[in-house]
Parts: C-alpha cells; sequence; structure tokens
C-alpha cells in the first residue's frame, strides 16, 4: 500500500514540475508548484516526517506560494503571450541537463553500497516531537538563534528595498 | 519489493534536474525563482530521506532550518523583483541587459 502511495506521490511530484518548467503562464506555473509541494509533503509523510509535512505545507504551500501569486499578480505582467523559451537556450539547457543527469546517474549506480547499511526501524525516528525539541534546544540552540536573527534581518532588508529612494532615479 | 532510500534519492536527483532546466531555459525571472525553489525542495527530500533510512535525527533538524532560510529567501528575492520591475518595467531576464557592452 505505501509503496502505491510512493509512487503516486512521485509521479503528482516530478509531473506537475515539469508543469512549472513548461507553461508558458507564470500563474499556472505557480500552481502547479502547489501541487507538487503537496507531493512532496506526502513523501514526507512516507518517511515518517510529519511535522515537516505539515509545515512543508504550511511554509511553503501556504506563505510562499501565495506571496508568488500575489507578486505575479501586482505586477501583472504583459509577457505572458511570448515564447516561454527560445531556441538556442533549450539546446543550452537540454545539453546542461544531459550532464548534470549523467552526474546523477552515477550518483545512483554508487548508491548500490549504502542499501545494505540501511537499518530500517518500524517507525522513523523523525516521527516523535519530542526528538525534535530535543535537538533544537541543545545541539542546534546558536543555528536556532542564528536563524532568528536572519529572520529579522530580512525582514528589515525587504523594507528597506521596497522604500522609494529619490536620489537614485538618475542612474538608469 | 519495497520502496528504499534509492528510489527516494532518484525522486530527489530528478527533481533536481528539472529545477536546474528551469533555470537555464526559462525567461520570466519569477518562474527561475520557483525552479529554485523546486531544486531547495529537491535537497530536502534527499535529507529527509537519508534521516530516514539512518535512524538519526539531524536530516530532519537541518530541513528544518532550510525551510525557515527559504521562507527568508522567497521574502528578499521578491521584493528585488518587485524594485526591478518598478525602475526597468520588465521581469524578462533578456531585457534586463544594462550589463551588456
Amino acid at each position: 500500500m505505501a509503496d502505491i502511495l510512493f509512487y503516486i506521490f512521485a509521479a503528482m511530484t516530478i509531473g506537475s514540475s515539469v508543469a512549472v518548467v513548461i507553461n508558458p503562464n507564470a500563474v499556472n506555473s505557480a500552481l502547479a508548484f502547489l501541487v507538487g509541494l503537496l507531493g512532496v509533503s506526502g513523501l514526507f509523510v512516507l518517511l515518517d516526517s510529519f511535522l515537516l509535512a505539515v509545515l512543508m505545507i504550511l511554509v511553503y504551500a501556504g506563505a510562499v506560494v501565495a506571496l508568488f501569486l500575489f507578486i505575479i499578480m501586482l505586477l501583472d505582467m504583459q509577457g505572458g503571450e511570448r515564447k516561454p523559451f527560445s531556441r538556442p537556450t533549450a539546446v543550452a539547457g537540454f545539453i546542461g541537463a544531459a550532464l548534470l543527469a549523467v552526474c546523477a546517474t552515477s550518483l545512483l549506480k554508487g548508491l548500490g553500497g549504502l542499501e545494505s547499511a540501511e537499518a530500517v526501524s518500524a517507525i522513523g525516528v523523525g516521527a516523535n516531537l519530542k526528538h525534535y525539541a530535543d535537538q533544537l534546544f541543545t545541539t542546534y540552540l546558536l543555528p536556532v538563534q542564528v536563524v532568528g536573527f536572519l529572520l529579522l534581518i530580512a525582514m528589515l532588508g525587504v523594507i528597506v528595498l521596497s522604500k522609494k529612494f529619490e536620489g537614485l532615479e538618475d542612474i538608469k | 519489493m519495497t520502496v528504499g532510500l534509492t528510489e527516494y534519492l532518484t525522486v530527489a536527483v530528478v527533481l533536481f534536474v528539472i529545477g536546474f532546466v528551469g533555470v537555464l531555459i526559462r525567461k520570466n525571472t519569477l518562474v527561475i525563482y520557483m525552479c529554485l525553489e523546486l531544486m531547495l525542495v529537491a535537497s530536502t527530500i534527499a535529507f529527509v530521506a537519508f534521516s530516514r533510512f539512518n535512524g538519526t535525527m539531524d536530516g530532519n533538524v537541518f530541513v528544518f532550518f532550510i525551510l525557515t532560510v527559504a521562507a527568508a529567501e522567497v521574502a528578499v528575492g521578491l521584493a528585488i523583483i518587485v524594485a526591478l520591475f518598478r525602475r526597468r518595467q520588465t521581469v524578462q531576464v533578456e531585457e534586463l541587459n544594462a550589463l551588456k557592452n
């Protein structure tokens, strides 16, 4: 049963990611991205990381995609009808993707040795919320503080970036 | 046959390649940004899968931080794109050629 669910979620994720790339309309891309994120959070549930699955939906599908859609509609781009990509860039992208795919294939071939080290317990360690608290407030206490400051700085940066500067208009 | 680590890593790698191709071939800055997010999400799948199959907590906690950083990054990046649009009236990368010549 879990195997079938894995293949359903994997197909959902990969299919909608392809739709993000090939769709000429930015709004459709954002909605396909949303479906892909739902698939990813399904994969997280199958991996027993329930907290991360919920956070994925809250943070990514809730906040990030909503922000993307907000900006797309705020900018109201007229360029939706133009071609999403030209022929030279498509060729370059294809070559780059082929090189990356070769790297990925050799990487996955090397994973055969990892398979023996696979210690699958009945339920994953990520299923227990207590473990998150244990780690976040002991081993990772400093990173938590740093990330808190990062969020503060990001907020200040966004405020500064959205301000209108009077003296800079002649730089064009 | 049960689904193991290799299948999850394959999904992560395929997702990363799709995001990479999107960054290379798309012209709209917002869609390029979405493809960058796709690559981040692919890395989180790999982290959670490694964490699950090794029985350790570190991958899960790292994904926690990746989510936070991604949220901050999206806020700043979209503010930059809005500032860019206000200045240049476009977000298509082929028209953003101020450094050419």
